[in-house]
């Protein structure tokens, strides 16, 4: 059993963090990373996040799990069919990976290689279905399996999401489909992410908050701008703008988002985007009063 | 109607080269009202391809080039000038081309791109709304298909990049899925948001698909 499956069962208040693979092979800035993220519970391994291409998030996940840092393997439906999902995870769970964040996916128009043909044979309500499959000893056709892998399967959440309905309602499916704890899209609206929890709560799956370190008003207007589901209010671009400095004012909303899901969700997720030091003045109580 | 546009002209000189005689081939269907491959856009081809230096034999504009049998009576009745052109030019979709190719035994040069099916939104705009996927959920969604519009093609909800009822592709673009989700509310429906859509079985759409009616 996971660390993660484990500490969220025990009702402890979890922290996820996350890497980004390299663009090449070098181990050394993976490396480094990790040791930086001794502190938390699972490290998420994006998956040529934003459709830029990178490392294969499996042997990422691998090189964490060896070096004694728990994965969350992140996989989206977008570069692979069913086949290559199914045998990715398998591969996944042979290498010790039991943590997954399972995604549609960037549209490939974001990303470094627009001209690329997306797959998208399966959604993420399929992908869950499919890992619960392969948990229950069966893959998608329905074969059975020489063993069964032991999966821990997640999926992300938009509690900022318009129309609320509509998107709690693919909320609802996941939940269905299997997923057994949920990380969430960066949050800034707290009134916004305690209606989502509201609605959420009865369902009784954990739920990650998403908290995004942000550095200054211009990577929250390029966020904005190039960021699928993340969306910075105007009211914290402004507080950026008018702090004397903007890396200790990121670094100060970060705490407060933190500090109010501690209220009402079950973790947080940190994106930190190379700033895994800061992660122990983001979780410190009261960073800075507001 | 199958939405076709012309290639560059650069592209199309690049595919001449070598070239010195040409027979023309329209369409009086789709490519007549995409003004890709009408009686106009021929004459005007003729007009460039002569300013190239090249000699065109003649033209035919077949009423649906698709049409195999109805192509080669066409291609039939102007065999003398077809076999005296270095190659047939059509302005025709892909499957137009390929009648020409199965029916003149000579060299082809496709002047269009084929884009997709489209209904025509007023003259001269076309827009793509079903992707000849083969199994039809249209009956559930309230008409609208989220296999053509939405930009992942999922079935089962809107991606997390919804913001506000927009594509995350495209902010000026609807989400499909909030279309759908609209026009069931309206009609007090709920089709589709009350089951989980299975994968889809893509053999339906797996190319090239062949139908005998009886």
């Amino acid at each position: 059993m996971s660390r993660l499956s484990e500490q969220l069962a025990l009702g402890r208040f979890v922290v996820t963090a996350e890497i980004a693979p390299p663009k090449g092979v070098g181990l050394d800035v993976i490396l480094e990373q990790a040791a930086a993220l001794k502190g938390v519970t699972a490290v998420n391994v994006t998956d040529n996040q934003g459709a830029n291409m990178r490392t294969s998030p499996v042997a990422v996940a691998a090189v964490l799990a060896r070096a004694g840092c728990e994965p969350v393997l992140q996989l989206t439906c977008r570069d692979r069919n069913r086949m290559a999902l199914q045998s990715e995870l398998l591969g996944a769970s042979l290498l010790g990976i039991e943590n997954l964040l399972l995604l549609s996916g960037d549209h490939p128009s974001f990303g470094d290689h627009p001209q690329s043909r997306p797959v998208f044979d399966l959604d993420s309500i399929h992908l869950l279905k499919v890992v619960k499959g392969l948990n229950g000893g069966f893959d998608m056709a329905g074969k059975p399996l020489s063993r069964a892998p032991f999966f821990f399967p997640g999926a992300a959440a938009v509690p900022e999401g318009e129309p609320f309905e509509l998107m709690f309602h693919k909320f609802r499916k996941k939940v269905l489909a299997g997923a057994r704890f949920f990380q969430t899209q960066a949050i800034f609206d707290t009134a916004k992410l305690a209606r989502f929890m509201d609605a959420a709560a009865p369902l009784g799956v954990p739920v990650l908050a998403g908290v995004l370190l942000l550095k200054s008003a211009r990577m929250c207007r390029f966020l904005n701008a190039n960021i699928p589901g993340v969306r910075v209010p105007q009211t914290i671009i402004e507080r950026l703008e008018k702090a004397a400095d903007p890396t200790e004012e990121g670094v100060a909303i970060a705490g407060e988002l933190v500090r109010f899901a501690r209220t009402c969700c079950q973790g947080v997720h940190l994106m930190t985007l190379g700033q895994e030091k800061r992660i122990p003045e983001i979780l410190a109580n009261s960073p800075k009063q507001c | 109607m199958i939405v076709s546009k012309q290639k560059n002209r650069e592209e199309m000189a690049a595919l001449l080269e070598g070239l010195d005689s040409l027979f023309l081939v329209g369409c009086s269907a789709c490519a007549t009202v995409c003004k890709s491959g009408g009686e106009e856009e021929v004459f005007r081809m003729e007009e460039w391809l002569t300013t190239l230096g090249k000699r065109v034999t003649g033209s035919v504009i077949i009423d649906s080039p698709c049409n195999v049998n109805r192509t080669a009576r066409d291609l039939r009745d102007h065999r003398v000038q077809v076999e005296e052109a270095d190659a047939v030019m059509v302005l025709a979709c892909g499957a137009g081309v390929h009648s020409v190719v199965l029916k003149s035994g000579r060299r082809v040069i496709g002047a269009l791109d084929t884009l997709f099916l489209g209904n025509t939104l007023r003259n001269g705009q076309f827009a793509e709304k079903c992707s000849l996927c083969g199994t039809c959920l249209l009956n559930e969604t309230g008409g609208i298909c989220p296999v053509t519009l939405c930009a992942k093609g999922l079935l089962n909800g809107p991606c997390g990049g919804m913001e506000d009822g927009k594509c995350e592709v495209d902010r000026e673009l609807d989400c499909a899925w909030h279309l759908i989700y609209e026009n069931l509310k309206k009609q007090g429906r709920q089709d589709i948001f009350t089951r989980t859509v299975p994968a889809k079985d893509w053999r339906k759409k797996q190319p090239p698909g062949e139908l005998k009616v009886k």
